[in-house]
């Protein structure tokens, strides 16, 4: 079974899309309303888990695959978190903890409906059109009428490594910041805690000896 | 299709447990009485969350299963772009399937069970994924067949051993099984599995156990060629692969004590991952100089 | 040479972006309304989730020649990732230093 190029069309399809986005929403809105803090986080994972399954019936077999692997990690030390910060864990007491829930509300719905009526009122075959008649964006061929089609995950690993490769610059000097920094704001302990004020001592002096003789 | 992929179920959950029992009785003997077993619940269990747990460790191993060629014809169920990130993926929802199983019968020692599951899972993931990634570099591809083309030549495992010893070392990791049985671990009266009971903890067991062995069959997938080789080719020969693979890591499990996750992890973060990378580095060279 | 068909109609693509748009509003809803920290976080994932979809989307359905959709759900993994390490370290931070962990509790920057 060949899982790339996947396309939907037909009205059976249009369904499935659509029950998978409301399982989604679904999820997403429960993440909100259950008690139990522990639910919340993997209702959460469920609902990225369905978006991933409809990038996936778009022909996104890396897109998918990479949602789910990197929203699970996340959302399982997300869990140790909640238990770690949250007041009911496990949803034993019906409780809500909300500030400005009417305003709130009000701003997600005015949201939500000037997306809405954004998407339905848009001319998209126009857009279409105009998208196709556009040169490709220099890596493959460029006809008169558009590139040529790759497979997603070529075109991805080329554009971040060539046409794109400020994305994966960027993307990659944030993501050295961002281990530095959160690691800098979750320890409490510095060099002078470890090793003496004045940096005198040969073993760390750490709670938790590790497995290396250093 | 479908009756291969029910062989090699059956064969895979029933491999370790045979292979580390050494008896063939043993593993269905005690899998019976599991059955049978009256559950013991505790007060105020999360029984959704458990649920999830029992259903998601043997679906796991189903979803990291359908990327291996294990058809007659040397087929996989599912041939995407993006295979090895499949096989991750799969290889990722034992993270919330082992939290979820801690923490679901209210009890302390499974809690921390699971939350030691969750710093082993940190530490053994990211040489994991490198090791996936310098499969691929290697490659020049993430689908499986491509990889299997690309052996032709030479076993993966001759270019990349530092990356096929850490495979094998992430699967008896995810799997809470041999030297990184800690989460599961005697200290802890049985860690994450210490209050399940009955038809429950066969499926956890089993799970854990078919996962084991699937990872054994992507082992020698990745690494050895799967399904074709210079002696021969076919699915029985991937099979004998697994299962010369599953009998080497059992060996060696029985050498090794349980490693403590405090210990693992320091060595996992500063000696393996720094290794893996060098390795990647190699590899991606070797490829540019056109020698893969 | 012919151009490259869409790999969806616009009625599809519609639908999704109608799903992401939903997404979105739930997630600004969460994320302005709850109190505690990790909550607002789980709102903004939200929110991000919802521009995966539709940079899918928008990607099969107006030009699956081009990588620019799947280059935003790239980035849109990776603001996910940021914003999910440094929420969590700024938690434990504020926690560590005065035992907080709602918002209406961290106010030293509002005016």
């Amino acid at each position: 079974m060949n899982a790339d190029a996947v396309a939907v069309s037909g009205v059976v399809d249009l369904v499935g899309v659509g029950a998978l986005g409301a399982v989604a929403v679904a999820l997403g809105v429960a993440v909100f309303v259950v008690d139990s803090m522990a639910r919340a986080t993997f209702a959460l994972l469920g609902s990225f888990v369905a978006v991933a399954g409809l990038l996936w019936t778009l022909g996104l077999a890396y897109l998918g695959a990479v949602t789910v692997l990197m929203m699970t990690v996340e959302m399982a030390v997300m869990a140790v978190f909640m238990v770690a910060f949250m007041m009911n864990p496990a949803g034993l007491m019906p409780m809500t903890m909300v500030h400005a829930g009417r305003s709130a509300a009000a701003v997600a719905t005015t949201v939500f409906v000037v997306l809405v009526v954004g998407v339905w009122v848009v001319d998209w075959s126009a857009v279409v059109a105009g998208a196709s008649t556009a040169t490709g964006d220099g890596m493959g061929p460029t006809g008169s009428a558009g590139a040529a089609m790759v497979e997603p995950t070529l075109q991805v690993g080329r554009a971040v490594m060539g046409s794109h490769m400020l994305v994966m610059l960027v993307v990659g000097v944030t993501l050295l910041a961002t281990i530095l920094a959160a690691t800098v704001l979750a320890t409490d302990r510095g060099r002078y805690d470890r090793f003496g004020d004045d940096l005198s001592r040969r073993r760390p002096d750490d709670p938790v000896t590790g497995g290396l003789p250093r | 299709m479908t009756a291969a992929t029910v062989l090699w179920v059956v064969v895979l959950a029933l491999l370790l447990p045979i292979l580390q029992t050494r008896s063939l009785r043993e593993p269905l003997r005690s899998g019976a009485r599991l059955l049978a077993e009256q559950p013991r619940r505790l007060p105020a269990p999360d029984v959704l969350l458990g649920r999830l747990a029992v259903v998601l460790v043997p679906s796991a191993a189903l979803l990291a299963l359908a990327v291996v060629p294990v058809g007659f014809a040397g087929a996989a169920w599912l041939s995407t772009s993006a295979d090895l990130v499949w096989f991750n993926a799969a290889e990722v929802l034992l993270w919330v399937a082992w939290w979820c199983a801690g923490w679901s019968p209210n009890s302390v020692l499974p809690l921390v069970g699971a939350y030691r599951f969750l710093a082993q899972g940190l530490s053994y993931e990211l040489p994991l994924m490198f090791s996936l990634i310098t499969v691929g570099v290697a490659a020049g591809s993430l689908r499986v067949s491509d990889v299997l083309l690309a052996q032709q030549g030479v076993w993966f495992v001759v270019v990349m051993p530092v990356a096929a010893a850490v495979f094998m070392c992430a699967a008896a990791a995810f799997a809470s099984w041999g030297p990184f049985a800690g989460p599961m671990g005697r200290d802890l009266g049985g860690g994450v599995l210490a209050e399940t009971t009955g038809p429950a903890r066969l499926a956890l067991s089993a799970g854990r156990a078919l996962f084991l062995g699937v990872a054994a069959a992507m082992t020698a997938t990745l690494f050895l060629g799967g399904p074709a080789g210079p002696v021969a080719s076919g699915w029985w020969w991937l099979l004998l692969k697994t299962v010369l693979v599953t009998a080497v890591m059992v060996a060696l499990a029985r050498r090794l004590p349980v490693l403590p996750p405090d210990r693992t992890v320091d060595v996992a973060w500063v000696v393996v991952l720094p290794l893996t990378i060098v390795q990647a580095l190699v590899v991606s060279v070797l490829v540019l100089r056109g020698v893969l | 040479m012919t151009a490259v068909q869409p790999l969806i109609d616009p009625l599809t693509m519609q639908v999704l972006l109608s799903v992401a748009a939903a997404l979105v509003a739930v997630g600004v809803f969460g994320a302005l309304s709850q109190q505690s920290v990790v909550m607002v976080m789980m709102g903004l994932e939200l929110v991000v989730n919802g521009v995966l979809l539709a940079g899918g989307g928008a990607w099969a359905a107006i030009s699956p020649t081009r990588p620019d959709g799947q280059v935003l759900v790239v980035m849109g993994l990776v603001v996910m990732a940021v914003e999910m390490a440094m929420g969590f370290a700024v938690v434990l931070a504020i926690y560590r230093a005065r035992q907080v962990d709602m918002v209406d509790m961290a106010t030293d920057l509002s005016g």
